[in-house]
């Protein structure tokens, strides 16, 4: 026996206690794994964009097309390195249900803008330029449904259809491109923006976007303003923007994810924190008599301080880390549906998470444990032993 | 001093302060105690017994005067020392016997050697020792609720002394018991006080108990009184 099992004995002396104590514990280290997972994912798009690349969008919205022509008037404005477009295509295999990022551009200049995060052999590059019925995938998508280069697939869109009134555009996959970053997302399909827009219904030289590249990123906010000004009181007037602060306002669309999270995780901490350090007083409390014979037996009032502190900081562990393998679980079958899959391409428990969790753990452990710790230190012998 | 005293209290004073009234529990108290005694301390409730005991223990501090141990002032010692000093020379029997519900009988009389440097094997073999005195050695794995009243306090007694002190201190040692067990009790405290030399101080009400012991003194307000019981 030594002091770890008397923590032991002290903290299961009371099932129940114990296990609704660690139950709790257990949901909000689950809900910080799993949202600050989500959280992360959300972000990882925004910290693999590029500084130099600024994207133009419709300024009523980014879900409005722009003419084709506004490609040419971009690349001439002064501090401009390289211009591509894309159209958003919403592709889908089988049925809606197996829907991913499908997108139509023009694979060259798209190739250039995205060097720094697509990687793809020459030998496919140059067949999938040369195909108009061309595509590349990403590595994970491709691995997701089993596609191999030289495939035929038919891929559908839940947006547009067809001059033929058909909803299926035939595609031959040319090449599996990758991630120049560890993380990158690859869960995605290119394909040539002439294929798309020669065959759909909804007419010709119409673009999503248009993303570019400046000379330097000290440059971006000259550009940003020239271009928009270009277009003031057109038809068309334009927005553009950082591609990071594009991908930022794109998720608050959804709504200020991180401060959603900080609450709910915030609530459920605080919640806890209550139940537990009230579970902790109370606990102590009872056993006030006992701590008093401890005392008299010799132990010193550092060590009735490390005892008590060290429940729960125990109570604390136990639950944190429970919490923080349930949210591997949870997080690993949420990355396995596919729909979250390919919202949340790099949806896992990071490092940090887990990191952010053990100062929390540390944190839920000493705040719970301080005060009771604190009075069985200060616990007068004489006093203790005489309440019965 | 002689070589043989154990205790001494020099102009012992105890006041205790309770709102603007002080009560005077002793006032120059003296008293010495030879090591292998073994006195029973009885008195009227309120006569300062137990505060008397919990001096000798180290738990409570005198107002004023000195209170020694084999030549050694413990009523300055720290809280910590104070501490350790038990750990080393003191063994507590109380009346409610004290043990920990959640601690089987071995693992209750192996608490005060977590207080020493020993190894988890060194411990077993005291802990089986003082079981085996008390004749409680098949009861090691037992938790307190499932012992009887005297087999709880015989395994308070092996926790008592488990770590050899020099002294023994019981509390009403007998006070919850029926007179068969409380004799059982009281012939063991006995046999460690003989066989054992435990110099032992007892506080109790029962003239029967008090029997058990070498000498036997009387508290009153606060004071020695030359009253054989």
């Amino acid at each position: 026996m030594g002091d770890l099992f008397l923590v032991y004995k002290n903290i299961t002396r009371n099932m129940l206690r114990f296990s609704l104590n660690t139950f709790a514990i257990v949901v909000a280290f689950l809900l910080l794994g799993i949202l600050g997972s989500i959280n992360h994912a959300f972000n990882a798009g925004i910290e693999l964009s590029a500084d130099d690349r600024l994207v133009t969008v419709n300024k009523v919205n980014f879900t409005q097309p722009l003419p084709l022509g506004y490609v040419n008037k971009i690349k001439s404005v002064e501090g401009v390195k390289d211009v591509t477009h894309a159209n958003w295509f919403g592709a889908y295999v089988k049925d809606s249900n197996h829907f991913f990022a499908g997108m139509a551009v023009d694979p060259e200049s798209y190739l250039r803008v995205y060097d720094d995060y697509i990687a793809v052999d020459e030998e496919p590059k140059k067949a999938w330029f040369a195909n108009r019925q061309g595509a590349i995938v990403g590595e994970a998508l491709a691995k997701v449904y089993g596609w191999e280069v030289g495939d035929r697939i038919p891929i559908s869109s839940n947006i547009f259809s067809k001059a033929d009134n058909s909803h299926v555009w035939d595609m031959v996959i040319e090449g599996i491109f990758s991630g120049k970053e560890a993380n990158a997302d690859t869960n995605w399909l290119l394909f040539h923006y002439k294929y798309f827009i020669e065959t759909q219904t909804f007419g010709n030289d119409w673009i999503g976007w248009v993303t570019l590249t400046t000379q330097d990123p000290s440059l971006n906010e000259q550009v940003a303003r020239e271009i928009d000004k270009k277009f003031e009181n057109s038809f068309h007037e334009t927005e553009t923007s950082t591609e990071k602060q594009f991908n930022k306002s794109f998720l608050e669309q959804i709504g200020n994810i991180g401060f959603i999270i900080t609450s709910v995780v915030g609530a459920a901490f605080f919640t806890i924190l209550l139940i537990v350090g009230n579970t902790m007083v109370l606990a102590i409390r009872e056993r006030t008599r006992e701590i008093a014979v401890l005392k008299t037996l010799g132990f010193s009032s550092s060590r009735i301080f490390k005892l008590v502190l060290s429940e729960s900081m125990v109570v604390a562990a136990f639950g944190g880390m429970l919490g923080i393998m349930l949210s591997y679980v949870f997080v690993g079958g949420m990355r396995n549906a596919p729909g979250i899959r390919n919202m949340l391409p790099n949806l896992y428990v990071d490092s940090s998470i887990i990191i952010q969790s053990l100062i929390y753990i540390v944190i839920l452990g000493v705040v719970t444990g301080f005060v009771p710790a604190f009075r069985a230190m200060q616990l007068n012998i004489l006093d203790a032993l005489s309440k019965r | 001093m002689s070589a043989d005293v154990l205790f001494e209290l020099k102009n012992v004073d105890k006041k205790f302060v309770r709102g603007k009234e002080t009560i005077t529990i002793f006032e120059d108290l003296n008293m010495t105690l030879d090591r292998g005694d073994f006195i029973a301390i009885m008195g009227p409730s309120g006569s300062g017994k137990t505060t008397l005991l919990n001096m000798l223990g180290g738990v409570d501090r005198p107002s004023a005067g000195k209170v020694t141990f084999a030549g050694e002032a413990i009523s300055s010692l720290s809280e910590s020392d104070l501490a350790k000093w038990r750990a080393d020379h003191v063994g507590f029997i109380f009346q409610f016997y004290n043990l920990m519900p959640m601690l089987s009988a071995g693992h209750n009389v192996e608490l005060p050697l977590l207080l020493k440097k020993m190894s988890k094997a060194e411990r077993h073999k005291h802990v089986a020792a003082a079981l085996k005195l008390v004749h409680l050695d098949e009861r090691a794995s037992h938790k307190p609720k499932e012992l009887s009243g005297g087999q709880q306090q015989r395994v308070a007694i092996a926790r008592a002394i488990v770590t050899d002190p020099d002294l023994l201190l019981c509390d009403e040692p007998t006070g919850d018991l029926d007179r068969a067990t409380a004799t059982k009790i009281l012939e063991m405290l006995q046999m460690l006080n003989q066989e054992f030399n435990k110099t032992i101080i007892m506080v109790t009400h029962d003239p029967e108990a008090a029997k058990f012991a070498k000498r036997q003194l009387h508290l009153d307000k606060g004071q020695f009184v030359d009253k054989e019981i």
